[in-house]
């Protein structure tokens, strides 16, 4: 009886325990085995769009578009919200139930295509007029294409800055670091804002990588030494990256940013709670309806190694496990169109992708003389992409923990040198994400 | 952990002599059976949702498993704890997580003891006060974290509250973004919308001291402090088990509110266990690591659960 | 129960009634509504700033006007939600899978219980253990494997008469449902409870030869509404509230539940006063539910504590 029960026991916990390893065996490898996302010649399509009702409809317009004009193939669009966008891709990966095609964050890409969620794509002369910063390149080969791309920038009253006798830039002459900072030291000393730079500093997720490294690059550092993207150590931790930590905790305790910014960084401005907003392109649009001709855009600011911004917003792609590449090739090809493409950067307001004459009729803001041609000139002349290797996920989160805790009153050094060491020390064990 | 207490409690009554049970062998044979029966659907939906997951996040820790990877899974033995115990972060989410319970457990379950012990009335009103005090048990913790992390902002509400009530002479910190006050803001806030579950617990423990107990007590012209010291706390032993079980569960397992409201700022003030087993599986992809340090956590409660153990036992 | 209800609560006050009287109530009933303020107040301050625009809920933010429905008042921040985000659908979807999930779960839970608590099983005491070790794994740290298991998992589909096996449970219901049914806590609470009825009633049932099954049903079930309700509830919040999960395993916005959708207003500018509105409409419905059931519920729950 007794032995009976426990070669059960034995018996249960080895079945069980066996159904773990299985399970630990395929769990994340990579699922381009099976095939996902169509059914004949219906295929699906994922977007992070949920929360963004506009530029839903500017993506739903191109599928209902694509549907009408040919009879062969179908889409479907299924929409998520943005915060958890990510999770929900990755989790359907690891469940061997991807889309067909589905749009992506510009520094992810990389990382998809290396793990094979992504197809390699061939769009040939469709993509002739992009701006280079919307094409998601990983190993030379293109995995995603952007419809548009959003610049940084800062945000001003110009009466604000005349006030303070503080000149106003331009991307041909934009600021120095030395006149950025006497420029901020002079708003603070007029006493009238608490801490009149707004720096984002609320924001949460890429926010942190997307609008502080390019700072840091603009100081002469970077985030990973991009030569082979194999080592973090002297881009990340070097006395130019130290400058820029020490600079950005300099504001916090000059009182010149918050650490934790406000809620509402546009309100803020509005309401004159701060003088200077840095945001990006999509702010234009409600600021200059509140202020209108005395509001001034910033372009990024040139600490030394030139104004950088960050390059490479929302893109799109296909699947490794598509089940109807055909299909997707199709519909990617469709929607890069100028009157498809660029609807949905006039829906989302942002920069166009497509650059030619055709695409920038449709949204004239953006060409020359237009009062939005600033942004696309930081778009062409400033951009800087985020590394591209596979390795960016795990550097964005360790670099944005870095920059918190150096805000926070971390040491600048001790606190790069540790993320540099973390970042070597993922690289290494993924094999160096080759 | 109490369970075996209650077990005990539950078959209290003496063994049947071994004679009487060898008739009934067959009956109890029997009567197993269909009492497994009844029990599997839970036991079979325990197994598959809680243990297989369990299971293969055990065997993960042991490999070298990425989150989003191209490459084969590797066992790589004791690597990722090794890592571990050299990583300062996790002392840092071990120290946190033993903090946040270390105030919490008593903290909440001191102020709903309070709290039960003022609604334990037949006055009027009473179900009114009940009903108030349970509101933000309902309410979710995702929204409650949001609201809260509003109210909490430099100029937000309660630095607003504190500036009035002190007659402008008080600045309230910029309590989430403050190393020093970001734990005990969510403490505070944590205990808010707990305590009402734990009143209702100490209530119910509160209303089976037998009647008679107190009368006496009365009689003997005892002060409120020792009737509350000699009759009603020894009366809520089984249900201080109960309390304190619950509350230090979930305590160490903090998860939601720091998530929504710090993300473990600032300065790792706030990185708690679970928070960084999350944070490391699925912001930084490094499933393997992430499932070590679940297991660590997973000794750690129940460590704390024998230790809980051991202690009420004694006071028993 | 009742009885004894009702005599401790009646030696209770009977207790107090010994003790000088005024100055003490006057204080408990101080102290009670200082601590009704701190309990309601934030609420009361999420339904208030839904009405308000986002400017408003700044500027009220500095006096007693942020629990105040004046200034701006609007349904307008509720008619965006509607626009924004399908909330019908995801309402109905809550209560659809938390309705469920509860019945199942009572169902489930109060049978293992019940078997535990009545029968004689061999191993019984190991396998309660086993049930209450489960309360130590926090879900979150389970999720990901989870999902990878739920897709491996058979299903029986029938239409009509025609029986098919599908293989994965990603984007359904069910995935929704079914991992959340068996719960420790809750067969812990249904074992506390059935062990304070007295075994004379049913072992009077057996004399009868009745079954175990009827014992169950017929004399147990019907004694344990204190029990079930509590049950119901702690099932009902975590389903109403289930976040990460759904994220991961639902992929179709017709499927989701309504904590996902606040997820939507985090895209563009942070609508705080949408955000209000959402969290408003979302939570008010189990207010209500709570409020309506309070006596029972409040009442139930203390029943079912461990007895002294």
């Amino acid at each position: 009886m007794k032995s009976h029960k426990v070669r059960q026991l034995t018996a249960a916990s080895i079945a069980v325990l066996v159904a773990g390893l299985s399970l630990a065996g395929c769990s994340s490898g990579p699922t381009s085995a099976g095939s996902s996302g169509a059914s004949g010649n219906t295929i699906t399509l994922w977007t992070h769009n949920a929360g963004n009702p506009a530029e839903l409809a500017a993506d739903q317009k191109i599928v209902t578009a694509f549907n009408a004009s040919q009879s062969k193939y179908k889409v479907n669009v299924q929409a998520f919200p943005q915060a958890s966008y990510n999770q929900s891709v990755v989790a359907a990966a690891a469940a061997g139930k991807l889309p067909c095609v589905l749009d992506i964050d510009g520094p992810t890409v990389p990382d998809w295509a290396w793990a094979k969620y992504l197809a390699p794509l061939d769009l040939g002369s469709s993509i002739a007029n992009q701006l280079p910063s919307t094409v998601g390149k990983w190993n030379n080969k293109v995995y995603a294409v952007g419809y548009y791309d959003v610049a940084l920038a800062m945000f001003a009253r110009k009466s604000v800055l005349k006030d303070a006798d503080i000149r106003i830039p331009t991307v041909t002459n934009p600021w120095t670091g030395t006149e950025f900072n006497a420029a901020l030291a002079a708003l603070k000393k007029t006493g009238k804002w608490a801490a009149p730079l707004d720096l984002g500093t609320s924001g949460t997720g890429e926010w942190w990588t997307y609008a502080y490294s390019p700072m840091l690059q603009s100081f002469g550092g970077d985030l990973i030494n991009r030569t082979d993207y194999q080592s973090a150590d002297g881009a990340l931790n070097g006395p130019a990256a130290v400058n820029w930590a020490t600079w950005m905790r300099g504001l916090v305790t000059q009182g010149i940013i918050a650490q934790k910014s406000g809620a509402d960084a546009n309100a803020d401005l509005i309401n004159n709670k701060t003088a200077i907003e840095y945001s990006g392109s999509w702010a234009a649009a409600p600021l200059s309806k509140a202020l209108g001709s005395d509001l001034a855009v910033i372009p990024a600011v040139n600490f030394g190694a030139g104004p950088k911004i960050g390059g490479g917003s929302w893109e799109w792609g296909m699947t490794n496990s598509c089940g109807n590449k055909a299909a997707a090739t199709a519909y990617l090809k469709f929607s890069l169109q100028p009157q498809y493409q660029t609807g949905v950067a006039v829906a989302a307001g942002t920069i166009p992708a497509d650059q030619s004459p055709a695409s920038l009729k449709l949204d004239p803001s953006y060409a020359p003389g237009g009062t939005n041609e600033i942004f696309a000139q930081m778009s062409s002349k400033f951009a800087e992409l985020r590394p591209p290797t596979p390795a960016y996920p795990f550097i964005s989160t360790t670099f944005t923990t870095a920059a918190q805790n150096i805000l926070a009153g971390a040491d600048p050094k001790s606190t790069l040198d540790q993320a540099v060491q973390s970042i070597n020390a993922n690289i290494k064990t993924n094999n160096g994400y080759k | 952990m109490l369970l075996s207490q209650t077990t005990r409690a539950a078959t209290g009554a003496p063994l049947p002599p071994r004679r009487r049970r060898r008739i009934i062998l067959s009956g109890s044979r029997g009567e197993s059976l269909t009492g497994l029966g009844m029990a599997a659907p839970a036991l079979i939906l325990l197994a598959l949702f809680i243990l297989v997951p369990a299971i293969l996040a055990f065997v993960l820790a042991f490999t070298n498993a990425q989150l989003i990877s191209p490459n084969p899974i590797q066992f790589t033995g004791l690597t990722n704890f090794i890592q571990l115990f050299h990583d300062p972060v996790f002392y840092r989410s071990l120290l946190n997580t033993l903090y946040f319970a270390a105030v919490v457990v008593p903290v909440q379950a001191g102020a709903a003891l309070v709290m039960a012990v003022l609604v334990n009335t037949k006055t009027r009103g009473t179900s009114f006060f009940r009903t108030i005090y349970f509101l933000p048990v309902v309410t979710s913790m995702v929204v409650v974290s949001m609201l809260w992390l509003f109210m909490y902002q430099q100029h937000g509400l309660i630095n607003q509250v504190i500036h009035q009530l002190s007659f402008g002479l008080v600045t309230g910190p910029d309590w989430l973004n403050n190393p020093a006050t970001s734990m005990p803001a969510i403490i505070l806030m944590s205990v808010w919308q707990g305590v009402g579950f734990h009143m209702i617990i100490w209530l119910s423990g509160l209303q089976t001291i037998a009647p008679d107990l107190y009368e006496a007590a009365s009689l003997d012209g005892v002060t409120s402090w020792q009737r509350f010291r000699y009759v009603t706390w020894p009366g809520l032993r089984n249900t201080r088990a109960l309390v304190l079980v619950t509350i230090t569960i979930q305590a160490l397992s903090l998860f939601t509110q720091v998530s929504v409201m710090t993300q473990g700022g600032p300065l790792y003030s706030t990185t708690t266990m679970v928070y960084e087993a999350v944070q490391t599986g699925y912001q930084q992809q490094q499933t393997s690591y992430a499932s070590a340090i679940s297991l660590v956590f997973f000794a750690l409660v129940l460590i704390v659960a024998a230790v809980q153990r051991f202690l009420t036992r004694e006071k028993a | 129960m009742a009885t004894t209800t009702t005599t401790s609560a009646r030696a209770q006050s009977t207790a107090v009634g010994k003790r000088p009287r005024a100055p003490r109530h006057f204080l408990a009933t101080v102290a009670k509504t200082v601590l009704a303020l701190v309990f309601v107040l934030p609420i009361i301050f999420m339904f208030i700033s839904s009405l308000k625009p986002d400017s408003q809920i700044f500027a009220d933010l500095g006096s007693l006007k942020a629990f105040l429905p004046v200034g701006h008042i609007s349904f307008a921040n509720y008619t965006d939600v509607f626009s924004r985000v399908p909330i019908l659908q995801f309402l109905m979807n809550s209560v659809g899978i938390s309705a469920v999930t509860v019945i199942l779960g009572l169902l489930v839970n109060s049978l293992a219980a019940f078997a535990l608590s009545r029968m004689r099983i061999r191993g019984k005491r190991i396998i309660l253990t086993l049930i209450i070790a489960t309360l130590i794994v926090p879900f979150e740290t389970l999720a990901l494997p989870l999902v990878w298991w739920v897709n491996q998992l058979p299903w029986l589909q029938i239409n009509g008469f025609d029986l098919t096996f599908t293989h994965g449970w990603l984007d359904t219901y069910r995935v929704q449902i079914i991992p959340f049914i068996a719960n420790a806590f809750s067969v812990y609470l249904f074992h506390q409870y059935f062990d304070s009825i007295p075994k004379e009633l049913d072992e009077a049932a057996r004399m009868d030869g009745a079954g175990w099954f009827t014992i169950y049903r017929k004399i147990l079930m019907p004694l344990s509404g204190p029990a079930i309700a509590t049950v119901a509830i702690l099932t009902f919040l975590p389903a109403w509230n289930s976040y990460l999960w759904p994220i991961m395993v639902i992929q179709s916005e017709n499927l989701r539940p309504v904590m996902v959708g606040v997820e939507y207003f985090y895209q563009l500018n942070v609508a705080w006063g949408q955000i209000m509105a959402y969290t408003s409409m979302i939570t008010l419905p189990i207010l209500v539910l709570f409020i309506a059931f309070q006596r029972s519920f409040v009442n139930s729950i203390a029943s079912t504590g461990v007895k002294g």
